[in-house]
């Protein structure tokens, strides 16, 4: 029989292969902020550090990642509380109309953006709402619901019941109980959703286009320069959250790595 | 769903708490805000949408005025007159789709079942495949627009190799839109895939080995059979979204208007020249086609526990 070595070498260079892929405009991107632009980012004309260090200067970028930023954190606090609850909720608990309530938040994750923006703008537009930041949260805080109880589902289901009711075993009142055991142990979870709901509301682009009015955000922003000439700012911009997040998830999984390490060495 | 797979253990977590019965109450205290939420904030807007694809034009007063009506016309017109942007939308997404899972499956398999001695390798290399995520889907692509512009030397050397013709170029071609399609929704088909092939018990394939099975026949009947919910739910995460897109396919970014899709459609009429009912119309169209898609496939495939 022949040696199969297929797994040996040409999967490890072909996952070489596809990172290079993945990593291809993200590469572009960072050294295009670098470019030392006249009006528009297009073509190579020189390096320079202008773009980092001054990067309110071009046109409307500053306010437009601040607005991002600002919907950003208050669509993920809104959308992980009410997610966080309903999350409870589902693992905790039986009740009727169990699967209806399942398939109300599978619904908005199965169906294309186009069809929410387009829906809740047609909605805002039936019942005359302005449309602005106001109507930018409410869209962001919609979609990202079903987000954060799929990930807080997860963690409430891992959680070991035995340490609840050893809380109450000790006379814990429900709240004591909540915020002392169950709240801690559920963070990580929290945490993560929320770090979740804030990407997809900072990066949402087809949703908020239809919702937003005249308040602009960042990835509205790259959308209307991208016709007229997208400034090198924007890819200081859109770099920096880029090593911001990465550096975020790394030290996670570096440091539950080392706490695995630990863990092993204790058993 | 795809992000839960980042999560620990994803959906299919193993399920300690035995739920406890009664307290009926506490439930629908923690259930109702969010389920009101969704309610009037994704249920409401689903009918807003559909009555206003219904409604009728009355031009007499010279501007169009939109009033409540059941003018089912609105879809036939639709469809007699964006047919090839409906069908370029599933088209797209059906060879994008195809075109992401024979990318990621390898990628996915490497990660999942290769890579598995090395937790945190593990971990830095799903961070990779979630790296785009990082940075703005629309910087992404206008990056692969000027990637292949017109004067780019990837553009020039195809051109002086005969691949293309001089006055032929990339950027505004079906090839370019569903390239960029592609790229953006990988990490979507990916991370599912990661998830089920994880889990796969490596003695099954050791199994089929030993029973003289050559390793594509333990490939076809083991390993494909086994990340069927991983494909289920990758191609279902990039299939909707595709679909409905009309980033890449807009002229601003990869595409041109002999490419563009049913939301390049829908973005134009709701947001540039206000015909409501006719970018309603449309929407209701993808979403119809989609829940049906979905439901067909996953009764087929089998695969419930989507959520």
């Amino acid at each position: 029989m022949r040696k199969f070595s297929f797994g040996k070498y040409a999967l490890p260079v072909y996952a070489v292969l596809a990172f290079t892929y993945l990593l291809i405009p993200i590469a572009y991107t960072f050294v295009f902020s670098f470019n030392d632009y006249r009006r528009s980012n297009i073509a190579w004309r020189g390096f320079t550090f202008d773009n980092w260090t001054s990067v309110c200067e071009a046109q409307g970028v500053c306010e437009a990642f601040a607005t991002s930023v600002s919907i950003g954190l208050i669509s993920t606090v809104i959308a992980t509380i009410l997610g966080t609850m309903i999350a409870i909720a589902l693992v905790r608990y039986r009740f009727k109309f169990r699967s209806a309530v399942s398939l109300l938040l599978f619904l908005p994750m199965a169906t294309p953006e186009l069809v929410l923006g387009a829906g809740l703008a047609a909605q805002f537009f039936n019942v005359g709402a302005e449309m602005g930041f106001g109507t930018i949260v409410i869209a962001h805080v919609m979609f990202c619901l079903s987000f954060v109880v799929v990930t807080v589902k997860a963690r409430v289901a891992s959680l070991d019941p035995a340490l609840e009711e050893a809380g109450r075993d000790l006379y814990g009142s429900p709240a004591q109980v909540f915020w002392k055991i169950t709240f801690p142990l559920l963070l990580p979870g929290i945490m993560a959703a929320a770090l979740l709901a804030f990407a997809l509301s900072f990066d949402d682009f087809i949703i908020t286009y239809f919702n937003s009015g005249p308040t602009e955000t960042f990835p509205k922003f790259v959308y209307t320069a991208a016709a007229k000439g997208l400034p090198g700012e924007a890819n200081v911009i859109g770099m920096s959250v880029f090593f911001l997040a990465i550096a975020i998830v790394v030290t996670v999984q570096v440091r539950s790595s080392l706490k695995a390490k630990r863990l092993a060495k204790i058993k | 769903m795809a992000f839960a797979a980042f999560s620990h253990g994803g959906g299919g977590a193993k399920q300690a708490a035995p739920a406890s019965k009664g307290n009926g109450r506490v439930a629908l205290l923690l259930l109702l805000p969010g389920l009101l939420y969704l309610a009037i904030f994704f249920i409401a807007p689903l009918f807003s949408l559909i009555a206003t694809s219904l409604q009728t034009m009355d031009i007499s007063s010279g501007f169009p005025v939109y009033n409540y009506g059941f003018e089912v016309a609105n879809y036939v017109n639709v469809v007699s007159q964006y047919g090839p942007q409906i069908f370029r939308s599933f088209f797209y997404a059906l060879i994008a789709t195809v075109a992401a899972l024979i990318i990621s499956y390898p990628l996915a398999y490497f990660i999942g079942v290769k890579a598995r001695r090395w937790p945190l390798m593990q971990g830095l290399m799903l961070t990779l495949v979630i790296a785009p995520f990082f940075i703005s889907f629309l910087l992404r692509t206008f990056a692969w627009k000027q990637i292949f512009s017109n004067e780019s030397w990837i553009v020039g050397a195809l051109q002086s190799i005969g691949f293309l013709t001089p006055d032929q170029y990339l950027v505004g071609t079906p090839f370019m839109v569903i390239f960029g399609l592609t790229y953006n929704f990988i990490p979507f088909m990916t991370l599912p895939l990661y998830t089920t092939l994880e889990r796969l018990d490596v003695r099954y394939l050791e199994a089929g080995a030993d029973l003289y099975a050559n390793p594509r026949k333990t490939f076809m009947k083991v390993t494909l059979p086994l990340s069927m919910p991983g494909i289920v739910s990758g191609t279902l995460l990039t299939f909707i979204p595709i679909a409905g897109d009309y980033v890449n396919a807009s002229g601003l970014f990869l595409g041109s208007t002999e490419t563009s899709m049913l939301g390049n459609v829908v973005e134009s009429k709701f947001l540039k020249s206000y015909e409501y009912p006719t970018a309603s119309a449309l929407s209701v169209i993808l979403m119809g086609a989609i829940l049906l898609l979905v439901t067909l496939y996953v009764r087929k495939s089998g695969t419930d526990d989507l959520l």
